[in-house]
């Protein structure tokens, strides 16, 4: 039963990397422009908004929760903030704020349907997704958002590496993910995100208030959406009501295909970014290839199930 | 232990009620504990056994009566309030977070931090303080596992309860209490885990041992409690009385008084 304690790294962590390897390899053969400064610099622009959701997908999904409204509330999100500066006339920071209040809200309100009320994440959240995209669309009246203050969009806003343009907002996203690996890995609180997936009864019972960690971790994701709705306003320069499907599914995605698993408790957050880099990848690499973007949803879903089976898999192997 | 003239009450509880409803699952049960002893708790199912020990625990608010914790009045309202107390539970369902290493586990809620700003300010745990810690405590228990580092599911049932044992026994200052920590557990492994509740009796902490399994029972405790009917039948001495005549109190087949005098403890 015992297995000897070995410290070589687990096939499992190496995975992700060989599969955003090898999906680079193939493009590049399929594209010259692939692996050009410039290709890549858009992928990491491509991927920030969902990159940052990601962070709060993972976040939930080591507690063995899950989010399905992430990427609608993050939509609702970057609207308030369209409109608040726009109609309303609020100065940017106010709108910014006003923006990443409602999404922290719905985090909120997600953290205590599960925490107070015991409602599965699954039902909560797919409850909350169809609330964020209605409120979506009558606040906007189904209308894009557009002539949106500079200051909303200014992480959308790039400097050069070389020839290869770097988006402010990638480097928030690439901040937000030290941070929550710091979080994760180094302090007591980040540890307990993993306690309760691991074993939720176990760490009440050492006396850890698992309510406070699982509301907490909710309410984080929150935040984090709002700071994805700003990237997603500055990145397409529009209030859009009809962003953040794609990215709903997406961030899922990434985050299994990084190797943390449904089941909670496993899995690290790095992993998450270079699911996300896979996700934006082949979306990259089939429009280069001037694949129809219906054929980038079949690939991901596709890519989801072969990540959760794998995952699955390798828990039946251990055991 | 029986020669000792008058050990210590540890830990003393007086006239415990405790209803359900209808139902009456403690009927002002006493219950003693003495310093450097195994206790074992036996009973039937609904013989109040387990309520006993949630009271102790902090896991349930008794009605009536009271609980001493070396000669003060105690009053939980929660199994945090009991642990702050210095009392710690072990549970018989390897309470462990079976992805996480052996060295989180055993500091899972009572983490340490570094020193100063990284502490303090950034809130970074003191790993090597905590790994350091683990391996000495972990010899001191004498329980062999080697790393620190490994996940806690790259272990036996039996080292994963040691590991459950440990942490108790690190962390309590008055009194360990486990609960049924065997029942999962094969010959071997229970075996294991029984000779690591005496090492930490002989540390010096006392141990409320709950068991179905009366080989178990017969092997480590120093005294019998006997719940029976939301009371305590007898306290026996099971160096003095055979398993037979225990089962025989514990069914009520044999009332107390009808045992010889030596029996009793």
């Amino acid at each position: 039963m015992a297995k000897s304690p070995t410290h070589h790294i687990p096939w499992g962590a190496l995975g992700p990397w060989l599969a955003l390897l090898g999906a680079c390899i193939f493009f590049a053969t399929q594209s010259d422009r692939f692996l050009t400064g410039g290709n890549l610099s858009l992928i990491l622009q491509q991927v920030m908004v969902v990159g940052v959701i990601a962070i709060g997908q993972t976040l939930i999904i080591l507690t063995a929760g899950i989010d399905l409204s992430c990427g609608m509330v993050m939509a609702l999100g970057s609207i308030i903030m369209s409109k608040f500066a726009t109609e309303l006339g609020l100065p940017v920071p106010v709108a910014i704020l006003c923006g990443i209040g409602v999404t922290t809200l719905f985090g909120l309100l997600n953290g205590l349907l599960v925490t107070r009320i015991k409602l599965p994440p699954f039902i909560v959240t797919l409850g909350t997704l169809n609330i964020a995209f209605a409120i979506t669309q009558l606040y906007s009246s189904s209308q894009t958002i557009t002539d949106l203050p500079a200051g909303l969009t200014g992480l959308g806003t790039t400097f050069a590496i070389g020839n290869a343009e770097v988006a402010w907002g990638s480097v928030l996203m690439v901040a937000l993910y030290a941070l929550a690996w710091f979080v994760l890995r180094e302090t007591g609180a980040g540890r307990h995100i993993y306690a309760v997936g691991n074993n939720a009864e176990a760490t009440r019972l050492v006396g850890i208030p698992t309510q406070r960690v699982l509301l907490g971790v909710y309410v984080a994701a929150g935040v984090l959406y709002g700071i994805a709705s700003l990237l997603s306003v500055a990145r397409t320069g529009v209030g859009d009501p009809n962003a953040g499907q794609t990215e709903n599914l997406d961030a899922i995605t990434a985050v299994v295909l990084g190797g943390t698993s449904l089941f909670g408790g496993r899995g690290v957050v790095l992993g998450s970014l270079i699911g996300v880099l896979i996700v934006g990848v082949f979306r990259n690499g089939l429009t280069l290839m001037g694949v129809s973007s219906i054929y980038q949803v079949l690939v991901t879903g596709v890519l989801v199930i072969l990540a959760v089976a794998a995952d699955q898999l390798s828990r039946r192997g251990a055991r | 232990m029986n020669v000792v003239a008058n050990p210590k009450i540890v830990m003393q509880a007086k006239g415990l009620v405790k209803r359900y409803g209808h139902v009456t699952a403690l009927d002002g049960v006493d219950f003693e504990l003495r310093e450097g002893e195994i206790l074992a708790v036996i009973g039937d199912n609904g013989a109040g056994k387990s309520s006993l020990i949630k009271a102790l625990s902090g896991a349930t608010i008794p009605d009536e009566g009271e609980i001493l914790l070396d000669g003060a009045p105690v009053h939980f309202r929660n199994p945090l309030d009991a642990r702050r107390a210095g009392i710690e539970t072990v549970y018989q369902d390897l309470a462990v977070a079976p992805a996480m290493t052996i060295y989180e586990n055993l500091f899972l809620g009572r983490e340490l931090r570094r020193p100063g700003f990284l502490g303090s300010v950034l809130r970074m745990l003191d790993k090597k303080k905590m790994l350091v810690e683990s391996m000495a405590r972990m010899q001191d228990l004498k329980v062999g596992i080697q790393s620190m580092t490994q996940a806690v599911e790259t272990l036996s049932g039996g080292q994963r309860q040691c590991v459950a044992v440990a942490r108790s026994a690190a962390f309590a200052r008055h009194v360990v209490i486990m609960d049924e920590p065997t029942a999962a557990l094969g010959v071997k492994e229970g075996n294991m885990v029984l000779e690591l509740i005496r090492r930490v009796r002989d540390r010096g902490l006392p141990v409320v041992l709950i068991s179905h399994n009366m080989p178990h029972v017969f092997e480590v405790a120093d005294r019998i409690h006997v719940a029976r009917l939301g009371k305590r039948a007898a306290v026996l001495n099971p160096k003095k009385i055979s398993m037979s005549d225990t089962v025989a109190v514990m069914t009520g087949a044999m009332t107390a008084d009808q045992l010889p005098a030596e029996a009793h403890a």
